[in-house]
């Protein structure tokens, strides 16, 4: 049985912002799932609208068996959630926190004593638990909200951007801490975000989402493998628009998926190293000047520019220049 | 039961955060103190006006000054819930099983409580100072009502927060009610010694119907009648300050 089940989500915001179009997606039971989206791709949406916090204009969703709609209690009591903005309550204690979260799914006494201190030391926070939560850092936070998440002992945890704003070192111990919810606790976990390398590290499967629909979906090596080879990468010395770049590529062998944006000229290539060389005496050619070449082995950023049809740097620009725009007009 | 569990856990939380933060107690006394001693010292003729019951002025300020003090704590209430949406604590609250009038409901308690502790240092210090009320079952009255008036404007600024969810609204709101809620009413001065339009404001005003309840029980010059159907009016009030903020809570939860 799948443990997450979302069908045809659609949230539509008022002044009529789609925030979900549509979303399907399945979670299978004790796995890592990751939603990979860029800002404003409506992952906040979809972990609100699971976790029972809002309510989606149309569709159906089942988490651990619960419709979030019909059965919000019995979905409530199944499930833990870290939502992106920390819901750490500062004035009060570490150990205060995780007991009042205890308290509001109807624990109590010396159980939940002893299970707050146990999830404070498994987070590395049993020294700090009796400061106030405002003397803690960004990642001692973020790791009080999962421990918060955890006191019921859900079956499913939602970790929406949990590693976002924290430093490299830091995020690799949340990875590690994430890992071991599945391998050891035998959660389910449906995790946002916007790195690339985490959902790479972390998902068992994963979904790219894009202006609200599920773009593509499968394995992180599934989804690189149906790239077929290297990606070649070229910035360009100027923008040019008059679709000579594509003309001078189309005939090169073992060259496609061309795409260019702007300065930035993005193609695969079944072999990098053979390619390199035919790429940029045809840009010559065509009288193209190039500023740099980059060859790698496919990553998700490339698998995201393949389905969204987009870079996903652009993809957050203009998600920027949204709410810019937006901010402009009040 | 459980809602009155949830509601006791909610209302530890913010005792606790107060308990923390003790010269807030201090700062929110300032004013009253102000009230008290000053308005008391300046306006200690006003019972040679003709007609003016009381032989005190103090002993007729103070449960004036400790009503206006009630809704002028319990009305920032609403503050301290702008922080818990912006900081994700509410939401956070939202996703558990907690049912959603503990989550108001704590708030006002802990309101109560700190309503009841100042009114209580009122009294001390207008007694302290020479006013005697000779009922101390009166003084409770005067406390719990103004409690239950302090109840009704936290609900009323929780309620305001969750719409506006922004700070800026919640203060001039509060601003453009408080003062004037103030002086239309009797707090500072005998009503029949009011202006004749005042005192038809006042007999509207919630604050009106604490003050002159409150106060004659407190100076024992009671009519316990009309104390009974202020305490009523007052119950009512509540009332429609807790709908209120259930609504604006649906509200908030179809916005997000
Ligand atoms: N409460 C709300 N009211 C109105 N619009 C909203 C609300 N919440 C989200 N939106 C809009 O819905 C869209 C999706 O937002 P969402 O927060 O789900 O994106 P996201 O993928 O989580 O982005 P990010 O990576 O920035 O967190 C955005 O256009 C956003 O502006
Ligand atoms: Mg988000």
């Amino acid at each position: 049985m799948a443990a997450i089940e979302a069908h045809d989500l659609v949230k539509v915001y008022p002044p009529g912002i789609r925030a979900l179009d549509g979303l399907s997606f399945e979670v299978e039971q004790g796995t890592i799932f990751g939603l990979l989206g860029p800002n404003g791709a409506g992952k906040s949406t979809t972990i609100k609208i699971l976790t029972t916090l809002s309510k989606a204009t149309s569709g159906r969703a089942l988490v651990a068996g619960h419709d979030v709609d019909r059965d919000q209690g019995g979905a409530r009591a199944a499930i833990g959630c870290v939502a992106q903005k920390s819901g750490v309550d500062l004035e009060a204690t570490g150990r205060e926190n995780v007991i009042l979260q205890g308290q509001l799914y109807g624990m109590g006494g010396a159980e939940l004593g002893r299970r707050a201190d146990e999830l404070l030391t498994r987070f590395g926070l049993a020294d700090a638990a009796r400061r106030p939560a405002k003397t803690f850092s960004g990642g001692m936070q973020r790791r009080l909200d999962i421990a918060m998440g955890l006191v019921h002992r859900p079956e499913v945890l939602f970790l929406d951007e949990p590693t976002t704003g924290l430093d490299p070192e830091v995020r690799a111990d949340m990875w590690s801490e994430i890992a071991r919810l599945v391998s050891v606790d035998g959660l389910t976990i449906l995790l946002t975000t916007h790195y690339m390398d985490e959902a790479d590290v972390l998902a068992k499967r994963l979904a790219i989402v894009d202006r609200g629909r599920v773009v593509a979906e499968g394995t992180p090596e599934g989804l690189k493998g149906e790239l077929r080879g290297d990606a070649i990468h070229v910035e360009l010395r100027e923008a040019y628009l008059d679709g000579r770049v594509q003309v001078a590529l189309a005939g090169i062998a073992g060259v496609h998926d061309v795409q260019l944006e702007g300065r930035s000229l993005h193609a695969r290539a079944d072999s990098g190293a053979t390619a390199v060389p035919a790429v940029l005496t045809a840009l010559d050619a065509a009288g193209v000047g190039a500023a740099s070449v980059t060859v790698a082995r496919p990553s998700l950023d490339d698998v995201y520019l393949r389905y969204a049809g987009r870079a996903f740097r652009s993809a957050e620009d203009e998600a920027a220049n949204l709410a810019q725009r937006q901010g402009d007009g009040r | 039961m459980t809602a009155l569990m949830q509601t006791g856990y909610i209302a530890l939380r913010h005792l606790r955060a107060l308990w923390r933060q003790p010269w807030w107690i201090a700062v929110t006394l300032v004013q009253p103190i102000v009230w008290l001693l000053l308005y008391g010292a300046l306006f200690r003729r006003v019972v040679d006006i003709p007609g003016f019951q009381s032989t005190s002025y103090i002993e007729f300020l103070a449960p004036g000054v400790v009503v206006n003090s009630a809704i002028f704590s319990a009305g920032w209430g609403g503050m301290s819930l702008i922080d818990d949406i912006r900081r994700g604590v509410l939401d956070r609250f939202l996703v558990t099983p907690v049912r959603r009038t503990p989550l108001i409901m704590g708030r006002l308690v802990q309101g109560a409580v700190v309503v009841t502790i100042q009114s209580f240092i009122i009294v001390g210090l207008a007694v302290a100072t020479g006013a005697h009320y000779p009922s101390l079952l009166g003084v409770l009255v005067l406390v719990g009502m103004s409690a239950m008036l302090g109840a009704a404007f936290g609900a009323f600024s929780n309620g305001l927060a969750l719409l506006a969810r922004r700070e800026e609204t919640l203060i001039a709101a509060m601003n453009f009610m408080l003062l004037p809620l103030t002086f239309l009413s009797a707090g500072f001065m005998q009503k029949n010694l009011m202006p004749l339009w005042m005192q038809r404001v006042a007999d509207y005003n919630p604050v009106n119907w604490t003050v002159e309840a409150g106060r004659q029980a407190a100076m024992g010059s009671g009519d316990w009648a009309f104390i009974g159907s202020r305490v009523a009016f007052l119950a009512l009030f509540l009332l429609l300050c807790l709908t209120f903020a259930t609504r604006a809570f649906r509200s908030y939860q179809r916005s997000i």
